[in-house]
């Protein structure tokens, strides 16, 4: 049951959250707001990006170097076939290979 | 139905499938570890529908977190949320039809494109989300059957939520002349991890770089860059 109240939770919150904005900007927008619609995106996934590795710590190879080697996958397997998939497919496979088989 | 801006719309969703598929399967194996089974994965996939949140929310079910937690962390991951709706604000205040539906589906993946889309049919967007929608709920209800079926070691897998990210933001770095913004989060992201650790670097973070921004905005002088 409480499970339950979790997922029902996040739902409403995630919903509301989306259509804030819809609400809050309904006439007129301020002008750093449309700014940083412009430029926040990107920067929430730089953070997202820290967020995922934020439990890599740089002093053991072991937990730095499967999240480097499959990250520099993603980028240039993005840079060259500039598909989503392919790029995620790639990274997320050597990655597993290299923390199951390589540095566990 | 126009089937002109409905095969454009299969087109661009095209771009996401491959990632949604792997995303949701990941997801659903995980949650199906977790012991969480079909009905589960489809409320969340179905009504939540926030990628990262749902990983997130793997881990706020086996933890029996409170749902004050809950609320909390679905604010600290889904508050960029807001950020899509202000982009989309001018396109998607105006529609006539699906207008809640489709602010309910802008996800990280649909933003990403029709945030670059100026659609002729406004219906575009509809099929868009509802498509990007079908992908994400299809492959994780496979990812928690899988889970069950296949004898199958996971570890790992998780990493297709940072090669996702990692994705978005060399996608949009590509699409924009002016990187400095992205730069100044990095590091700001990475000030505050050093700072308050990995537990508790988030909420910092979002403030520090919002601040940051507005600073940035002021010293160049209010133009838009």
């Amino acid at each position: 049951m409480h499970s339950w109240l979790i997922v029902i939770v996040i739902s409403l919150t995630t919903i509301a959250i989306r259509f804030l904005p819809f609400v809050l900007f309904k006439n007129r927008t301020p002008s750093f707001i449309m700014y940083l619609g412009k430029v926040l995106p990107m920067c929430a996934m730089a953070m997202l990006v820290v967020y995922c590795l934020k439990d890599v710590s740089l002093k053991s190879a072991e937990s730095f170097a499967p999240s480097l080697v499959s990250g520099a996958i993603v980028i240039l397997t993005y840079k060259w076939k500039h598909n989503t998939g392919i790029s995620i497919l790639s990274g997320t496979i050597i990655y597993m290979l290299l923390v199951q088989y390589f540095f566990r | 139905m126009n089937k002109k801006t409905f095969k454009e719309a299969l087109k661009d969703s095209l771009n996401i499938l491959p990632g949604y598929i792997v995303l949701g399967i990941g997801f659903g194996v995980l949650l199906k570890a977790k012991g969480y089974g079909f009905a589960m994965c489809l409320f969340m996939s179905g009504l939540i529908y926030a990628g990262s949140m749902q990983y997130v929310g793997i881990d706020l079910l086996s933890n029996g977190a409170s749902l004050i937690t809950a609320f909390l962390m679905t604010i600290m991951v889904n508050i960029r949320h807001l950020f899509y709706g202000i982009g989309m604000l001018r396109e998607y205040q105006s529609l006539k039809k699906h207008r809640i539906y489709n602010i309910f589906a802008l996800t990280d993946e649909t933003f990403s494109i029709v945030c670059n889309k100026k659609a002729e049919d406004k219906d575009y967007y509809f099929f868009l989300s509802l498509l990007n929608h079908s992908y994400w709920i299809t492959g994780s209800l496979i990812g928690n059957i899988l889970g069950d079926v296949l004898p199958f070691d996971y570890t790992g897998i998780d990493f297709s939520m940072t090669a996702l990210f990692i994705v978005i933001v060399v996608s949009q770095w590509e699409n924009s002349k002016d990187h400095l913004p992205v730069m100044l989060s990095f590091a700001v992201s990475l000030i505050c991890l050093a700072v308050f650790g990995s537990n508790d670097f988030l909420i910092p973070s979002m403030v520090c770089i919002i601040v940051s921004l507005f600073v940035l905005r002021k010293i160049r002088g209010d133009t838009d860059a």
